[in-house]
């Protein structure tokens, strides 16, 4: 699989050092043991700003981070195109938060200075009047993924462009801050390569169909469902009572 | 007098909750005293000699390791139950109006109101690292709150831990210093500079930034020598033996920083020292307490960074038991639980507890830890073989568990 001679699944962690502040390379973690557990062999690189990117991987994760390491993430991103071309046409990628922001066109910061993100997506995000803090339910538009769990906390109101659809409609909580096309607060934003979503938790350890998802989108096999003790007692918890 | 009136009325909210049942009182009785006199706190501070200790991992422990080493002079003031916002702190001072010294635990989003509150001879500045992200924003912003704060303290000599990069760049500009190398185990939050955002370079014994932000030159320095013996040495050559009843590296580092503290104090460091050595219970924290056919170590750990320092302490022979909820007090975000290397456990048995017990689970199972599930951590301990069990829990689960505990030591919480 992708750039390995071997059919190795190799999952690149960008900037675990800026874009780690809410634990989302779990994200990685969580799609490395579920490819074991189906048999297919895994590694995750852990990507930091001082080397060249590796523009093989088959999918890459982005978490939040805070502002200033949210800048150093973008810029760094930008003297790295070969690494955006990877996202554009080979990989799959799942960016949170932070990173889903610098994914998109346009970011501005608090103080109203607007700066420019990768631009793989077509998402517009300012500062909103106040941070969004508390545990999210979306429905998610991907088919048999159902109902999305996370936590959000962040001050991101996204605009997502009519050529994309958000990820996830929202149930309870904020996600990107603004409507859909069909005037439902979104979440996030799907497209054939790319997901994005303001949920950690991490997000694909509290809903494991997007994470079969984008192995299933990075692999294309079709994988053996898995039964994790605790998982459906997890979802429960965030989903079935009006959890804090 | 109406200050008096104000603290007096406070003082009785607070033996009216505890003999309510409803914990200690000190956080009703402080904010009754508050309401009625806003300037309560630098009015009872007023003619003491007072240490404030903050920072995210080992203020309660420090602050008691501090306090013990001050009694050796004279009389302190100590609000021992780790209640550490303003009413906690107004509360202790309170209770014993009339000591000579005043040792504070303060959260480290409550630092500069205090500090400007009590005007202290001293601030213990131990680490800053993520910990309830969905209350205290985050980490950067909270240290250079910090660091607006300490500025504004230019009588206060601010003892700060030189290995933590983020407690350096917050107090560098402070007017006086005192840097101890009391090491820093968990980098997680600190791998880029936090001055100028570049990644961080480092060895275990320095680290460095091309802005110029670079660990200072340390006054004292824990050394951990082989076979449990530790000292706190100093610049100036002097080697104090640190013989603590504490387990853990972490609390080497800690005692060092309250050497440093108290000998700024006035306090012959090995004085402090033989005086820490007694120290055995921090607020319930290391306590053994028998529960059944169970001999149970309560151990605490609530963000990324205590865990890892607690990995070291977890004894590989015994069962295992993790408690975490995830109620206002722990943060309602569960994630950071993904940033503990659980896949290091080498227990013989592990039990996920607590009201997060899935989540814990979930993440066990990820790290290749096999485990049970257990909610109740009491139901869970009882269940088990007899014999010895650690158990780590998170900051609601471990004071629900103290409670729960029928032979746990009887001090309120």
């Amino acid at each position: 699989m992708g750039g390995t001679a071997d059919s190795t699944l190799v999952i690149g962690v960008l900037l675990p050092d800026a874009l780690g502040t809410y634990s989302d390379s779990g994200n990685a973690v969580v799609l490395a043991q579920r490819a074991r557990w189906r048999g297919i062999a895994a590694r995750v690189l852990q990507i930091t700003a001082d080397v060249t990117p590796p523009t093989g991987c088959d999918i890459y994760v982005l978490g939040g981070g805070e502002d200033q390491a949210q800048v150093t993430a973008t810029r760094w991103l930008q003297q790295h195109p070969a690494l955006v071309g990877a996202m554009e046409t080979s990989a799959v990628t799942l960016a949170v938060c932070a990173g889903f922001q610098i994914l998109g066109r346009s970011m501005s910061d608090r103080s109203g200075h607007s700066y420019s993100g990768v631009g793989l997506i077509d998402v517009t995000t300012v500062p909103g009047p106040r941070r969004a803090v508390g545990q999210v339910i979306t429905h998610c538009v991907i088919p048999g993924v159902g109902q999305l769990t996370g936590f959000e906390n962040h001050r991101g109101i996204s605009t997502v462009a009519a050529s994309h659809v958000p990820l996830g409609r929202v149930v309870r909580g904020t996600g990107n801050g603004t409507p859909d096309a069909a005037g439902h607060l979104g979440d996030g934003v799907w497209t054939d390569r790319i997901v994005g979503t303001y949920l950690h938790g991490p997000v694909l350890a509290r809903n494991p169909a997007l994470a079969d998802h984008l192995l299933t989108t990075a692999t294309g096999r079709t994988l053996d469902p898995l039964d994790l003790p605790d998982q459906q007692a997890l979802r429960r918890t965030y989903l079935q009572r009006s959890s804090r | 007098m109406w200050f008096r009136a104000a603290v007096a009325a406070g003082t009785w909210t607070a033996r009216l909750s505890r003999r309510l049942g409803a914990g200690s009182g000190s956080i009703i009785g402080g904010r009754v005293t508050l309401a009625l006199c806003p300037d309560a706190l630098a009015r009872l501070a007023a003619g003491r000699q007072v240490a404030l200790v903050s920072g995210t991992n080992g203020k309660t422990t420090t602050s008691h390791l501090l306090a013990a080493a001050l009694a050796s002079m004279g009389t302190v003031a100590h609000n021992a139950t780790g209640s550490n916002m303003l009413d906690g702190a107004l509360a202790a001072l309170a209770q014993d109006p009339d000591t000579r010294f005043a040792v504070i635990e303060v959260d480290e989003l409550h630092l500069a109101t205090v500090a400007e509150a009590v005007d202290p001879e001293v601030i213990v500045l131990l680490n800053l690292s993520r910990d309830q992200l969905d209350r205290g924003s985050e980490v950067r912003s909270v240290a250079a709150a910090l660091s607006a704060a300490l500025i504004r303290q230019p009588r206060t000599t601010v003892v700060a831990n030189a290995d933590d990069p983020m407690v350096v760049w917050a107090a560098a500009p402070a007017v006086r210093t005192v840097w101890v190398s009391a090491g820093a185990t968990w980098a997680g939050d600190t791998t880029t500079c936090p001055r100028c955002g570049r990644s961080l370079a480092s060895t275990t014994e320095r680290w460095a930034c091309e802005c110029g932000l670079a660990r200072p030159d340390a006054a004292w320095t824990a050394v951990d020598q082989a076979a449990g013996a530790a000292s706190a040495v100093r610049t100036t050559g002097e080697s104090v033996p640190v013989r603590l009843s504490l387990p853990g590296r972490f609390n080497l580092g800690n005692a060092v920083m309250a050497i440093a503290a108290a000998a700024r104090m006035g306090v012959d460091p090995q004085d402090a020292s033989d005086a820490m050595s007694r120290v055995d219970d921090v607020a319930g924290r290391y306590s053994l307490v028998t529960y059944g056919s169970h001999e149970v170590r309560l151990l605490l750990a609530k963000n990324p960074a205590g865990w890892t320092e607690t990995l070291g302490v977890i004894d590989d022979a015994k069962a295992l038991l993790i408690v975490v909820n995830a109620r206002e007090a722990d943060g309602r975000d569960t994630s950071w639980l993904w940033d503990v290397p659980f896949d290091e456990l080498r227990s013989p048995t592990v039990v996920a507890c607590g009201e997060r017990a899935a989540d814990l689970g979930v993440r066990l199972s990820y790290a290749d830890i096999v485990h049970t599930t257990i909610a109740d951590p009491v139901a869970a301990i009882a269940a088990m073989p007899p014999g010895k069990i650690d158990v780590v829990a998170n900051y609601t689960a471990f004071a629900d568990l103290r409670r729960r505990l029928p032979s746990a030591p009887a001090e309120a919480l």
